[in-house]
């Protein structure tokens, strides 16, 4: 193998020491008993909606699929419980857009589909087709369909797949609990991955505030009858925020740079979610698609906090309730993490695939300080990951000025909110970042 | 669930500091000097930093008041700009020029260009360089340190390092101890090279100023002093040099946001100093060169600019 494996990260810049607060980490996940009713919108993915396949009074069973799209980018939809069709609904994601909703209401009886059977796989091309129809998304977060990510372009060469555990944001620890709880199929799932795909070298990447996800998982990646070339690696990365964004982590494992609009795959990499590697071993094992998911509920409003494997679709209200219910009356529930989380406007949204943390805070957590001037500081163009000046960009967005917004690089910008986070005058950045992109897409100021 | 959810960008998190705490730190780093400076100089220093702190958040508070802006007084930005203003000058000077200093600070150069983050200068230096063209004997009339023990301060006035020096006359110069714990002529807080120091290494070690801006400056005048033969220690201890490096150059308004800008700002600084110590015909140019660095700040930005992760380049 020509590839050598990187001793320690490579230099990546800015950043920020955000709190840990990783207070679930040491708890068992717990299993949501099957609520009586989901709701399950048709859009769980990035790329197309699906089209409901079943309508009000059918029967349908775990597995079964309710869902599709003719698109190429999307992911089928499965019903996560079994029972009757009550209802197709529209529901307002947290993202803000409007989607259909398949609302089930439960039996009792969990009953598996006769569908779910496991697949054949023994080439790439079978691997995507039958990702294809698990559903399976990006788990981390972002839901992009995990066929595409898979699919590689002819004439590019994936020579390194990334799995991503850094987790890096707080309170968040369903990737960790999936390392130490589905460890097995977390490394089954990397060997199919790589020897479907002939990669060369595997790095499994863990921030090394997780001590035991690493210990667990280089204890079981040392297996001489798999790997006997030693090429599926765990690299403990330094704990600092945004560890876990895609350009940032392939640049500390690799020292690639992704250049702007293109993909790992542009320059050699696959990077995946620890999550969807042990779902890819799960599905080829059972044939079961995506139903469950693993969800951090934690924050100061919540009277238990703990990792629970609820069903896609379960409402919020329930997994809250299934945690001890509120502990303070809740003023801010996030879906996400602190840091890139959405806020939501009720808790009666249901939980989607590509969910990891939902997060309920008291009052004194939940509100911002107010805003003051900006006295050019310097944090926010220190601590930028992605190395731009966010409080030029700031400027020029209020501004409305398109050509000093791209010349300042607004679109390389991913979001993470470092630059806000270490604000001392709290001015709304990202805010104001995304204001300048969707100023740029636009063309200028209307 | 009865209550109404909050709503709102990303990130929900705040790392917790703020302006007010930025400038607490920068207050405590100043205070080693302060005491320093009541030390050496006695009551009048204590005196002279009272009415320039009071006169700064005075004018601040009014500005805000007239203009019918949101009060800034809490963020203690004028508490520091009304000690460096004091710290700048010299021990025995009639207080009301302090209170004329902090008018020019605080409402011409701060609250005119519209209040803390919007002045192009800084208002303390550019206050001292109008008190050393309206007042040029008082600003140059300087008091031995410790004559204040005697009772007898009016008659002990003596000269800064750097103005013998320029007269020649070096049998009369402390020596670099002297200089290091601050016994010499000078402005009341520019003095005590040991306070400077203690007080740059708690804002380094608090992350309140990166030291890029310090290093270079100081680096520059070593290095510019060390090739014309110069005595290097006297040089970087002599006027305002420290006290310019560690707490004016680096105030976050009036210097550049990157650290390859910063680098440039912190040569510039060290060379225009240098140059007017040498060359011109005032013993000393640490306000002038800073000043004047501060002007180009918004030119050094524009060639400082990071190149974004990832992202192809075109100069424009």
């Amino acid at each position: 193998m020509g590839l050598s494996f990187p001793k320690k990260p490579f230099r990546t810049h800015g950043g920020a020491a955000v709190p840990h607060r990783k207070n679930t980490a040491q708890l068992q996940t717990a299993v949501l008993p099957c609520p009586d009713q989901v709701t399950i919108p048709m859009q769980q993915h990035v790329g197309a909606p699906c089209k409901p396949l079943v309508k009000v009074g059918d029967t349908v069973d775990v597995g079964q699929k309710i869902g599709d799209s003719d698109a190429y980018v999307s992911a089928p939809i499965h019903a996560s419980i079994s029972g009757k069709v009550a209802a197709i609904t529209q529901v307002t994601l947290p993202g803000g857009q409007r989607t259909d909703a398949v609302v089930i209401q439960s039996d009792g009886e969990m009953r598996v589909s006769p569908d779910v059977k496991p697949p054949k796989v023994d080439s790439a091309e079978s691997l995507c087709r039958a990702l294809r129809e698990s559903g399976l998304v990006g788990l981390g977060g972002a839901g992009f369909p995990a066929h595409v990510k898979l699919n590689v372009p002819k004439g590019k060469r994936i020579d390194t797949l990334i799995i991503n555990a850094a987790e890096c944001e707080p309170y968040i620890t369903a990737d960790n609990r999936e390392a130490i709880e589905n460890a097995q199929s977390v490394l089954e799932g990397v060997y199919i991955i790589r020897d479907l795909l002939h990669i060369d070298r595997v790095i499994i990447a863990v921030e090394n505030n997780k001590p035991d996800v690493i210990e667990t998982l280089t204890r079981i990646a040392d297996n001489p009858e798999r790997d006997p070339d030693d090429n599926v690696r765990v690299l403990p990365l330094r704990a600092r925020y945004p560890q876990g964004a895609e350009k940032v982590l392939v640049k500390s494992c690799t020292d690639r740079v992704i250049p702007l609009g293109k993909l790992p795959a542009d320059v050699g990499c696959i990077v995946m979610n620890i999550t969807s590697v042990a779902f890819v071993a799960d599905y080829l094992k059972t044939g079961m698609p995506l139903v469950k998911k693993r969800v951090t509920v934690d924050g100061s409003a919540i009277q238990h906090p703990q990792n629970v494997l609820v069903p896609v679709g379960t409402k919020i209200s329930d997994l809250v309730a299934f945690c001890g219910g509120w502990k303070a009356e809740p003023a801010k529930l996030l879906m996400g993490g602190p840091m890139m989380g959405l806020a939501l406007t009720g808790d009666d949204l249901p939980i989607l695939k590509q969910n990891n943390g939902l997060l309920a805070f008291a009052e004194g957590d939940a509100v911002l300080p107010e805003p003051t001037a900006c006295i050019r500081c310097g944090r926010c163009v220190a601590g930028c990951p992605m190395d731009l000046m966010p409080t030029q960009l700031e400027k020029y967005a209020e501004l409305g000025d398109v050509d000093a917004l791209n010349r300042y690089g607004v679109m390389c910008c991913m979001e993470c909110g470092t630059c806000a986070y270490n604000c001392p005058a709290n001015r709304p950045l990202v805010q104001a970042i995304r204001m300048g992109k969707a100023l740029v897409k636009k063309g200028g100021k209307q | 669930m009865e209550q109404k959810l909050i709503v709102s960008a990303s990130p929900h998190l705040r790392s917790g500091t703020s302006t007010q705490k930025i400038m607490l730190d920068v207050i405590i780093a100043l205070a080693p000097a302060a005491v320093a400076s009541v030390i050496l100089f006695g009551p009048r220093a204590l005196l002279l930093m009272a009415v320039s702190v009071a006169s700064c958040v005075v004018c601040e508070y009014i500005c805000r008041r007239v203009l019918k802006r949101p009060q800034t007084v809490n963020d203690l930005s004028a508490v520091v700009t009304g000690l460096l203003l004091a710290f700048n000058l010299p021990p025995e000077i009639n207080p009301l020029v302090a209170v004329f200093g902090a008018v020019v600070a605080i409402v011409v150069v701060k609250q005119m260009f519209g209040g803390i983050g919007q002045n192009f200068v800084n208002p303390a230096l550019t206050a001292r360089i109008i008190l050393m063209t309206s007042f040029p004997t008082r600003m140059t009339t300087w008091t031995a340190p410790f004559a204040y023990m005697n009772g007898e301060a009016d008659a002990m006035t003596t000269a800064t390092p750097l103005a013998l020096s320029a007269q020649g006359a070096t049998d009369s110069l402390p020596g670099l101890l002297q200089m290091f714990l601050g016994v010499r002529g000078g402005c009341l807080g520019e003095t005590c090279a040991l306070a400077l120091l203690l007080g740059g290494i708690y804002l380094v070690a608090r992350r309140v100023i990166s030291p890029v801006i310090p290093v270079c400056y100081l680096g520059t005048a070593a290095v510019f002093s060390l090739l014309l033969g110069r005595n290097v220690l006297f040089d970087l201890m002599a006027g305002g040099l420290l006290l310019g490096a560690i707490f004016m150059a680096t105030d976050y308004t009036t210097s550049p946001l990157t650290v390859k800008g910063k680098v440039i700002y912190g040569i510039g600084c060290g060379l225009l100093t240098m140059l007017i110590r040498v060359f011109g015909s005032l013993p000393e140019g640490v306000s002038f060169s800073i000043v004047l660095m501060n002007i180009l700040v918004p030119l050094i930005e524009r060639i400082s600019r990071p190149k974004p992760f990832g992202k192809e380049e075109v100069r424009s």
